[in-house]
């Protein structure tokens, strides 16, 4: 699996991954008409946490043993048996927020217009998720569970980042 | 007499000959929600060959007993309701018995009678059997338009009799009193919730989230009735065998077209009575689910299984324990030994729009043991409470703003010492980055194990 990692003394809080998350997952995938006449507003998966002088950026992390989808009421959330991301059918959540109450990473987001859950779906169809082609700082960074990654100087720059974590 | 858990069948005598007929299972789960499935999927990632058998009295595939209330709604058909895709159990090599009730249970010589005459014997078996709802003895409750609120089947005649059903008495304030009286409002019906406690949810919240819910209520225009409770269900003037009202305990009596009974679940275990599984108030399970008959496991709302805030067992009746309890089953069942960590009461609502969430010890009552931090509620509906023991989270209450409440729930979970970042619970902006570089560090490589054999206090 690969999820979305931060790097938190590189991220420098500029929140253009909220921007281009919320982008990502709108109708018209235009900026302007995204924020200005979507409604409901496309919501943002990623989410940067402003806390203690310290930018950090909080996703899915795509838990291989996954306590969302273990809760879900519903059969809403799963894991995805090919890719291994977890996953959520828009049309099976009913919105009780139980995968919330569980989420060890406070990464899963109610959409309340909608009545259901939204979450990092790491952008199908993209070569690389949204937030991380957009952010200005390399901050955010997209590598393989483990060792073999796809792009292996990325990963080692990441490995760096993320050192003793 | 030995009984073989080797998987070799007996020698068949003259006594057991008959017996020996019985088709066997290795794996036999009697009930098919939460649980069963949960247990079927974890034996099948450990085993993919033994025969698995899922008996269940009900006769559908495993839907989401929760999403019944959107059911009676109106707002969702069965085929949007179910846990997996229909061909789950045929592609998991899964024989499911479904419609067929479970008359007895054999436990010397390891085999169910199903009503219907047929026997299946098995190697392991998991009573998933779930809960029943709680009816009291009541004068009249015999009367047609008298329901309970548990299974699909229930949301069924109570959506067909919803139409000639204006008004409805709601016996019980919990979750299950306050999801049917959402479904009802859904449907146009005009509901009068009655509730001993002197509050709803009174299990699930603490007395400030309680309000709130009773004020999101009350805005429904929803009756509710606290501290009492129906002492007899009467008949109408014009048809005594149907509905027509109910009298209360403190006299007042109400006309009504409809009762539901949802006062809560109690462990079903009718089908081990008399056995050597042992029974307190669920059925007895150790780390392992395992019960005190050797190849017998329980789980979900038919067990009582470990809380790691009480740290004793007792049955918790919400699902998410259910799904772990069982897929923990399934692993031990299976063969690979696997240590269930333990739960607690939580529960997620989202009640009209407002959202809560709750678990371990939300009202301390004076506890001088506990430390009670409280940010008290907002004009935006937004309130939090966390209950602190030698600064471990015990429990906890979100409402309005609940994202972050996981990361709470997970510090809980763990026993995580809180004691330097305590203040920082309430905070509306509080996340991972509230806490203590090297305690944030840890917990955002957490292996985030649901199972992990080896799990101690951090701190």
């Amino acid at each position: 699996m690969r999820p979305v990692y931060a790097k938190e003394d590189v991220c420098i809080g500029c929140g253009l991954c909220e921007v281009y998350c919320a982008l990502a997952h709108s109708i018209s995938q235009d900026l302007i008409k995204a924020f200005k006449k979507e409604h409901p507003r496309p919501l943002a998966r990623i989410r940067v946490e402003r806390t203690n002088a310290l930018f950090l950026p909080m996703q899915c992390r795509h838990c291989p043993d996954s306590p969302c989808v273990y809760a879900c009421l519903t059969g809403a959330m799963y894991k995805d048996p090919d890719s291994g991301a977890v996953a959520v059918d828009p049309g099976k959540c009913s919105g009780c927020w139980t995968c919330i109450m569980v989420c060890p990473y406070g990464a899963i987001t109610r959409d309340i217009d909608r009545d259901i859950v939204a979450k990092c779906d790491l952008c199908p169809g993209r070569d690389v998720p949204a937030c991380v082609a957009n952010c200005p700082n390399e901050a955010l960074v997209w590598i393989e569970d483990g060792a073999a990654g796809r792009a292996s100087s990325l990963a080692a720059t990441a490995q760096e980042g993320i050192g003793g974590y | 007499m030995a009984t073989s858990t080797t998987g070799q069948m007996r020698q068949p005598t003259s006594a057991s000959a008959r017996r020996a007929k019985a088709p066997r299972t290795e794996y036999l789960i009697i009930g098919n929600s939460a649980g069963g499935i949960a247990a079927a999927e974890a034996i099948r990632e450990v085993d993919r060959e033994g025969a698995i058998t899922i008996v269940s009295e009900e006769p559908y595939l495993a839907y989401s007993r929760p999403l019944i209330s959107d059911y009676l709604a109106g707002e969702r058909s069965l085929d949007s309701m179910l846990l997996r895709l229909p061909d789950f159990y045929e592609r998991n090599g899964i024989e499911a018995l479904l419609g067929t009730r479970v008359a007895r249970v054999d436990f010397d010589h390891k085999l169910i009678e199903l009503e219907d005459g047929r026997r299946v014997a098995w190697r392991k078996l998991l009573l998933a059997t779930g809960g029943t709802p709680i009816i009291p003895k009541l004068k009249g409750s015999h009367r047609e338009g008298v329901f309970t609120f548990t299974t699909l089947d229930d949301a069924k005649k109570i959506r067909e009799a919803v139409d000639r059903q204006r008004k409805v008495v709601v016996i019980g304030g919990g979750l299950i009193g306050v999801s049917l009286a959402q479904a009802l409002v859904h449907r146009g019906v005009v509901v009068v919730m009655v509730e001993l406690m002197d509050r709803v949810l009174g299990t699930a919240l603490d007395v400030e989230a309680s309000h709130l819910v009773e004020e999101a209520l009350r805005q429904k225009q929803i009756e509710i009735v606290l501290g009492q409770t129906v002492k007899e269900i009467v008949g109408r003037p014009e048809d005594d065998r149907r509905v027509g009202g109910v009298i209360l305990e403190d006299g007042r009596t109400m006309a009504c077209d409809g009762v539901v009974f949802a006062i809560g679940v109690a462990p079903r275990a009718e089908l081990v009575k008399g056995s050597a599984v042992t029974v307190k108030r669920g059925i007895v399970v150790d780390r392992h689910m395992a019960t005190s008959c050797r190849g017998v496991y329980a789980c979900g709302d038919a067990a009582e299984g470990y809380d790691f805030v009480h740290k004793t067992n007792r049955p918790i009746p919400v699902w998410p324990n259910a799904v772990a309890g069982g897929q923990v089953a399934g692993y031990n069942m299976a063969g690979r030994p696997t240590r269930y960590e333990g739960s607690t009461g939580m529960n997620a609502l989202n009640c009209f729009g407002l959202s809560t969430v709750a678990a371990g010890l939300v009202e301390p009552k004076g506890d001088p043991s506990c430390e009670v931090l409280v940010r008290p509620s907002a004009a935006n509906g937004s309130y939090r409470k966390i209950v602190l023991r030698n600064n471990r989270i015990v429990g906890m209450v979100f409402v309005g703003d609940i994202e972050r409440s996981g990361i709470v729930f997970g510090l809980m979970k763990d026993g995580i010492n809180v004691r330097r970042f305590k203040e920082a619970l309430l905070s509306s902006d509080f996340g991972l980055g509230s806490l203590p570089d090297d305690l944030r560090r840890k917990r955002l490589s957490l292996p985030n194990s649901q199972r992990s054999e080896a799990r101690g206090n951090e701190e």
